[in-house]
């Protein structure tokens, strides 16, 4: 019988790597990802909790970040792109000036 | 060892797995590949937890439709992973990156060991529950208890495409502009030919 700690040790190791990756990662594409990972991984230990407590209202709330996390991502590529244009390249301590 | 626990093994480990790999490849198409793996593994493990409906969300929405757009933003730029990504971080720098990233690690490992998760969970679940995450269970929540914040969602969701069309959209338009100063040599051209 799979228990509920199980599904929320799996939900801390992911956001773990996801954070790992966003220190690390020189890539800004990557460490998009990464934070995509960190959402995706508090989603697994809202729906983890969910089940724990018997209660359907934790599925909205992870309908909700899923939205969140969409808005994200589409703003956060225009923004990558529109500074590719200006830098040509994807490194992220290359970012470091707000304004040029 | 029952299929519950294979099946909760198998996807467990192929999303880490899946993750681990995403942030230790240079290839960006390679690693938006690895994050599909992912999170396809994870929505086995939100289904298992009842969670239906968002299981089919996840694969649709995000494999389905953000890692693509992730692929088409790296399509469009044409980033191939060979790119010079310069100098490396300097060392104090680095060593920052590893010190604060394995600080936080420790942290998260520290709240698993000290144990805080519900005493009612460890009951185990039951591997098919009747309505529980079904579609018709989170549909009568979201339109009917939760109505306000779902339309505040789609408004959020109009906003970020509109953000996103005028911050992608305005160096296409800088671009245009400096094309139309080329026009006036065409036009020239054409005139001539109709000259």
């Amino acid at each position: 019988m799979v228990t509920i700690p199980a599904f929320l040790i799996v939900a801390v190791v992911l956001f773990g790597i996801g954070t790992v990756g966003v220190m690390i990662s020189r890539n800004i594409i990557i460490l998009f990802m990464c934070v995509e990972l960190m959402l995706n991984a508090a989603n697994l230990a809202i729906i983890a909790f969910s089940r724990a407590l018997n209660v359907v209202d934790g599925h909205v709330i992870v309908f909700l970040v899923l939205t969140v996390a969409a808005a994200e991502a589409a703003v956060g590529l225009a923004m990558l792109i529109t500074i590719y244009r200006n830098r040509e390249t994807m490194n992220i301590d290359r970012f470091s000036i707000l304004k040029w | 060892m029952n299929l519950d626990t294979i099946i909760f093994a198998i996807s467990a480990v192929v999303a880490v797995f899946g993750a681990v790999m995403m942030i230790g490849q240079r290839n960006p198409v390679a690693s938006v590949l690895y994050m599909i793996v992912s999170l396809v593994a994870q929505a086995v493990l939100y289904i298992q937890l009842g969670a239906l409906f968002l299981g089919a969300v996840l694969i649709i929405v995000y494999a389905g439709a953000i890692m693509v757009l992730f692929l088409f933003v790296i399509m469009l730029l044409n980033l191939r992973g060979r790119e010079d990504l310069g100098a490396g971080s300097p060392l104090v720098s680095k060593v920052t990156k590893f010190v604060v990233a394995g600080l936080f690690v420790l942290e998260l490992g520290f709240v698993v060991w000290s144990g805080v998760f519900p005493d009612s969970g460890s009951t185990g679940i039951q591997s098919s529950a009747s309505e529980f995450g079904s579609v018709k269970v989170v549909a009568e929540l979201i339109f009917m208890k939760y109505l306000y914040p779902f339309e505040l969602a789609s408004i959020l969701l109009l906003a970020a495409i509109v953000g996103a069309v005028v911050m992608a959209g305005r160096a296409a338009v800088t671009e245009t502009d400096e094309s139309d100063d080329d026009d006036p040599v065409k036009e020239q051209t054409v005139d001539e030919v109709h000259d």
